[in-house]
């Protein structure tokens, strides 16, 4: 499969995506620009996590309008597979591309540390290689995770199962304690209505191989990848491909 | 003209950032402060003699990129 991960000025979780999917998954990753203008022939996009503009103004308010981003919502458009990790997902809510925003952690600290986290839906492009209801522990690193939006979207999000991955203990209870930021209803990771964007606060990518200690991380790629290589066969079913 | 422009948090939206404010203010002695709420003030310096077409630039930029209107609301003032 071919993924592109874009590169905003202040991106810093870049050369850890291209490494899982490239290195750890054999893939062929291409590094996208935030200034290219055209994308081809890519399988799957990531928008990788960092400090794109130093997060001036607001976090992923800039970038949201880097040139890049034309591309990738014309992608996300004709259903092309997207996801959005920590800073990606908080350029992904402000281009609009998933519902709600992020505001600064409850406790105003940025926080850099192993958290667990509930599959909620196991049933998505990102998630599908996980069980429902299983446990991942997988590191965040951020100052504005604390999500928000109001509470008819909530609602239909909730009834949509759009709420993919939620905070807990590492026994799988959602509860406040395990909450580290104040976000509502103890939102880690959302989809869009449509399915094939995902944003996830934790970072998956730090955490997709043994020698790092915790390979949980690696379910979202391998899910992405089987979800892909499925898209392919049915193409080819219908004689597209 | 010059526009200055004012970005809050709506009502309703947490501020924990003027919580602690609210907190330190109190612990020096400020025992009469309550809901204290942080934004940002910018200044914008428009090209544009005509306010009315001004206002409307400003209004443009604050909905396109200053705050996010899901959880902030803004306010501006131009003056020549």
């Amino acid at each position: 499969m071919k993924i592109g991960v874009v590169v905003f000025p202040g991106s810093n979780c870049d050369h850890d995506c291209q490494h899982v999917f490239k290195d750890v998954l054999g893939q062929y990753v291409e590094m996208i620009w935030h200034k290219e203008t055209l994308l081809a022939g890519l399988d799957a996009i990531v928008l990788p996590g960092g400090f794109s503009y130093g997060d001036y103004l607001r976090t992923g308010a800039i970038a949201r309008f880097s040139p890049v981003m034309a591309a990738v919502k014309e992608f996300a458009k004709k259903g092309g597979m997207v996801l959005g990790i920590c800073n990606g997902f908080q350029i992904l809510l402000e281009a609009g591309l998933l519902p709600g925003a992020m505001l600064r952690n409850k406790s105003l600290h940025f926080i850099c540390k192993d958290i667990s986290v509930k599959v909620e839906n196991a049933a998505t492009a990102f998630t599908g290689a996980c069980q429902s209801g299983q446990v991942l522990k997988i590191p965040i690193a951020h100052a504005d995770g604390n999500y928000y939006t109001d509470p008819v979207t909530l609602a239909a999000m909730q009834a949509n199962a759009q709420i993919v991955l939620r905070y807990c203990t590492p026994e799988g209870k959602v509860t406040s304690e395990a909450n580290p930021n104040g976000s509502f209803d103890n939102i880690a990771g959302i989809i869009n209505a449509e399915g094939n964007v995902l944003g996830m606060m934790p970072h998956p990518e730090r955490c997709s191989e043994a020698v790092l200690g915790n390979e949980d991380g690696k379910l979202i790629f391998l899910s992405m990848l089987e979800s892909l290589k499925g898209n392919k066969k049915q193409l080819k079913m219908v004689g597209a491909g | 003209m010059k526009a200055k422009i004012h970005v809050t948090l709506k009502q309703g939206i947490l501020d924990p950032q003027g919580k602690a404010i609210e907190h330190a203010l109190d612990s020096l002695g400020f025992k009469n402060t309550s809901n204290v709420r942080v934004g940002k003030y910018m200044e914008v310096d428009v090209d544009e003699k005509d306010k009315v077409k001004a206002e409307a630039e400003v209004k443009a930029m604050c909905e396109k990129l200053l705050a996010n209107t899901i959880v902030e609301e803004y306010r501006y003032e131009l003056t020549a």
